[in-house]
């Protein structure tokens, strides 16, 4: 095993133990936290995979801006601790047994293709090629994914504000 | 050389198991999101993996457009979540049941 390979098992043992640790957290905060440790495990990864624009992608993007988005929101809101009652059991059981069947299936479909046994070439794609690459052959989804963004802005300023208002008429 | 294809897709099949996991199980409308997040991460992971596996860019593509459309699901859930919060006060999706009767 080649010390990519190494740093390959090492980076997926720690994004999937922090994404677990996230997933049985009681405390939102807490899980909110291990996810960041996740997203930046996953940072790694995609450099380690060539793709170092993703990189730094992620960690702006996810483990900067949407987590923080979701720490600031989790400390909005006044959280009930006591919200998640109910047997453990009836509730994990259900979504275990889902997860593993899932995850039993693609485990299959890996094993059966003999294509997908071939190793993996190290690779760069510069982030010149790859900015070139997009506006070249892919500018209609970027000006599309930038009206998402807008539509998304707009939505959330509307309801944003609405109840802002609300508050305000029911307190005299 | 890395590793063999297959074991990237295994990866990134358990980490979208996980967060399938925890959309089922859990009852707080903020980890359902986390959930999703943690979903949308895998299938990143999967389509990073294969523009290496065939040296294609486009894979690598797909990933930026992935975050992008990631970033707007994020903001407007999280918006509607503190609406709901403010109209019935719970996280809880069980107490939503204004419609029952």
């Amino acid at each position: 095993m080649t010390l990519y390979g190494a740093g390959f098992y090492l980076l997926g043992s720690i994004i999937l133990g922090t994404a677990v640790l996230a997933v049985t957290r009681r405390n939102t905060v807490h899980a909110v936290i291990c996810l960041i440790v996740s997203f930046l495990g996953t940072a790694v990864l995609f450099y380690l995979l060539g793709a170092p624009f993703l990189a730094a992608l992620e960690v702006i993007i996810y483990a900067g801006a949407i987590m923080v988005l979701f720490l600031f929101v989790i400390m909005t809101l006044k959280m009930e601790t006591s919200s998640e009652q109910g047997t453990s059991m009836g509730r994990w059981g259900p979504a275990v047994l889902l997860g593993a069947l899932f995850l039993i299936l693609i485990v299959f479909m890996v094993i059966r293709d003999p294509a997908d046994r071939v190793p993996l070439e190290t690779a760069l794609a510069e982030p010149t090629t790859f900015g070139r690459f997009v506006f070249q052959n892919y500018w209609l989804a970027v000006e599309i994914i930038s009206l998402l963004l807008l539509v998304a802005l707009v939505a959330a300023i509307h309801l944003g504000k609405g109840k802002g208002e609300q508050m305000k008429e029911d307190e005299p | 050389m890395i590793v063999p294809y297959g074991h990237v897709i295994v990866l990134a099949g358990m980490i979208f198991a996980v967060g399938l996991v925890c959309m089922v199980a859990r009852r707080n409308l903020i980890m359902l999101l986390v959930g999703v997040e943690i979903m949308m991460n895998g299938a990143a992971i999967a389509f990073v993996g294969a523009a290496l596996r065939w040296q294609l860019l486009t894979g690598q593509v797909f990933v930026l457009f992935l975050i992008g459309v990631a970033a707007a699901e994020v903001s407007v859930g999280l918006v509607l979540i503190v609406a709901a919060y403010g109209k019935t006060g719970s996280l809880d999706p069980d107490a939503y049941n204004i419609l029952k009767w």
